[in-house]
């Protein structure tokens, strides 16, 4: 059962072929089981995953069932999740049960989803491979001695051991495309404003996005249906009409005019890798679309902007996690100050207090015209590279990942190459345009990634892009080796 | 642009967060290696550009002032490290 999409899921459960309880509990078997091997889940939500399942069984059984009703998922663990330890795999939030259900949680219980658990990151979202949660790292399935990516290494690794059919995620500077790329699956970034934060803990307010890895596009296309709401308490939500994106999945690529940024081929993109986007794009030109070679001549700003930006952010963000309402706090605090310091010393990892403290400085007095105001202008920059090259192409394609996954402690030395991970991705975000990430072969038996770049609000036609990719191949088919 | 051990000092007074003396070095290393990437960008002539905050310059939405939320003390409260009467406890802040 655990080898079905998500797509078959929906099919099985209507046929009857299994309840939503017998595949949840075969799903929470084989989590107790194998998840030991990856540490992709921090907590697993069994005895609320199978009577939401058998509430799902009922609704299955009285007909009219909405599409996802009885499918089982897991939700990255900074996804408010109510009843249920809500962590950002970190100290500060260890004892933390969420009070309420962030908006896409509801949008999916809503739609009968049952939620298995709340998988593994890095600490606060701020990583790229998974080596700073505070329950350990993350294995990659395909090499349990190579990092799954980050920060959404936990939901990547669920997905692709099979421990979960699909998984919500989150990207901020490549946090979903990255890991999808190391694991082998399909991963998207909405558009900036698609999708509701509310009750989703904030990294980089102008920079985070819920989306989803799965194993195929049309998963994607079907998970994105209940994710997309406009939500009138993010007040950052853009109300735009959300069309069915499974409806044009079929829609053929004749004609499609496809953008190639000659910044995305340059030094450092493993050959391997750019061998296999070359032939990706030779599979593209099959089906009909034509090739362009764009420049987006700002993309080499995008990872100083966006380490301005996002720990700027993030510094204002993470500045209520103080010991008073919520969280951990320190023992015996002396006073209000030393609750403060203490509590936030303890409770953070050394990366989020890097960025922190990176942030405050980026805005302090007489710094902030000088780091964040200026970023904020490359941002607009940024931007504009993009614009105009939509006036010229439908799709952007390029890598997502200079190289396969690497191995435990290889860039953990070095923040600033970890950073230079996300050096394709990282624009995507800084416009807030949709990004996603298929698979496209494999380097060093590991999975490389294709990323998809589109347009605002065209996430039906860049799943539409990827699904016809996994028609013409099968790179996305490929399972870990060892995964039962 | 480097930092050395009193900026993070001065920082870390400002970020609310405690960091040790034999840390502070080390932070002020890693920091300043960061400071160097970002130093790029002020190559880069941004006159009269102005900067960017949301990709579509979306402002704050404005609602009627009407309750629309109950009050919810007690549920948030029970997960608090220390209550009392609805309030939240903290150590004496003024004498």
């Amino acid at each position: 059962m655990h080898h079905f999409t998500v797509a078959e899921l929906i099919q099985g459960l209507r046929r009857k072929d299994f309840s939503s309880v017998e595949l949840t509990q075969h799903y929470l078997d084989r989590i107790a089981r194998l998840d030991p091997i990856y540490n992709s889940y921090i907590t697993v939500a069994a005895e609320q995953a199978l009577a939401q399942a058998a509430e799902a069984d009922q609704r299955l059984a009285a007909g009219n069932a909405p599409a996802l009703c009885g499918v089982p998922i897991a939700h990255k663990d900074l996804f408010c999740t109510s009843g249920i330890r809500t962590s950002c795999a970190s100290k500060m939030l260890d004892n933390f049960i969420a009070p309420y259900d962030a908006t896409i949680v509801e949008n999916y219980r809503q739609a009968g989803v049952v939620t298995l658990g709340k998988t593994n990151m890095d600490e606060f979202a701020m990583g790229s491979s998974n080596e700073t949660s505070f329950y350990g790292p993350v294995k990659n399935p395909w090499a349990t001695d190579c990092v799954p990516g980050g920060s959404s290494g936990g939901s990547a690794a669920a997905v692709a051991a099979h421990l979960a059919p699909a998984a919500t995620a989150s990207d901020t500077g490549g946090s979903i495309r990255q890991p999808a790329a190391l694991c082998g699956l399909t991963g998207i970034k909405p558009t900036y404003g698609r999708v509701s934060r509310w009750g989703m803990i904030a990294f980089a307010s102008s920079l985070d996005q819920a989306g989803t890895l799965t194993r195929t596009a049309e998963d994607a296309a079907i998970l994105l249906n209940d994710m997309a709401s406009y939500d009138a308490k993010d007040s950052t939500c853009i109300e735009h009409e959300i069309p069915d994106y499974t409806a044009t999945l079929q829609d053929s690529l004749q004609g499609l005019k496809i953008g190639i940024p000659q910044e995305y081929f340059a030094e450092g993109l493993h050959p391997e890798a750019a061998a296999h986007i070359e032939a990706a794009i030779k599979t593209y030109e099959s089906l009909g679309a034509s090739i362009h070679n764009i420049s987006l001549p700002h993309t080499h700003l995008g990872v100083p902007a966006y380490y301005v930006i996002a720990p700027a952010e993030c510094s204002a963000n993470l500045s209520r996690f103080d010991g008073v309402r919520y969280g951990y706090r320190c023992e015996n605090p002396r006073d209000l100050t030393d609750l403060y310091k203490r509590s936030r010393a303890e409770g953070f990892g050394e990366e989020v207090k890097r960025r922190i403290l990176i942030g405050t400085y980026a805005l302090s007095a007489g710094y902030y015209d000088a780091y964040y105001s200026k970023a904020q202008k490359v941002r607009r920059l940024i931007k504009q590279d993009f614009v105009d090259a939509f006036q010229q192409v439908d799709v952007i394609l390029g890598p997502t990942s200079p190289s396969p996954a690497f191995a435990f402690g290889a860039k953990a030395k070095d923040p600033v190459s970890m950073y230079l991970e996300d050096i394709y991705t990282i624009g995507t975000n800084l416009a807030g345009l949709p990004g996603l990430s298929i698979p496209c072969g494999l380097v060093e038996n590991k999975p490389v990634g294709l990323q998809l770049i589109g347009n605002y609000f065209a996430e039906a036609k860049l799943l539409n892009v990827a699904h016809q990719f996994q028609l013409a191949t099968d790179f996305h088919k490929q399972v870990a080796p060892g995964i039962e | 642009m480097a930092v050395d051990r009193s900026d993070i000092a001065k920082l870390a007074e400002l970020a609310r967060i405690a960091i040790s003396d034999s840390a502070a070095d080390d932070v002020a290393h890693r920091i300043s290696d960061v400071l160097a990437l970002v130093d790029q960008l002020q190559a880069v002539d941004t006159d009269g550009i102005a900067p960017m905050a949301h990709p579509f310059d979306a402002v704050q939405r404005l609602r009627a002032d009407e309750v629309t939320e109950p009050n919810l003390r007690e549920q948030f409260q029970a997960i608090a490290p220390a209550t009392q009467d609805g309030l939240y406890l903290v150590p004496q802040v003024i004498d």
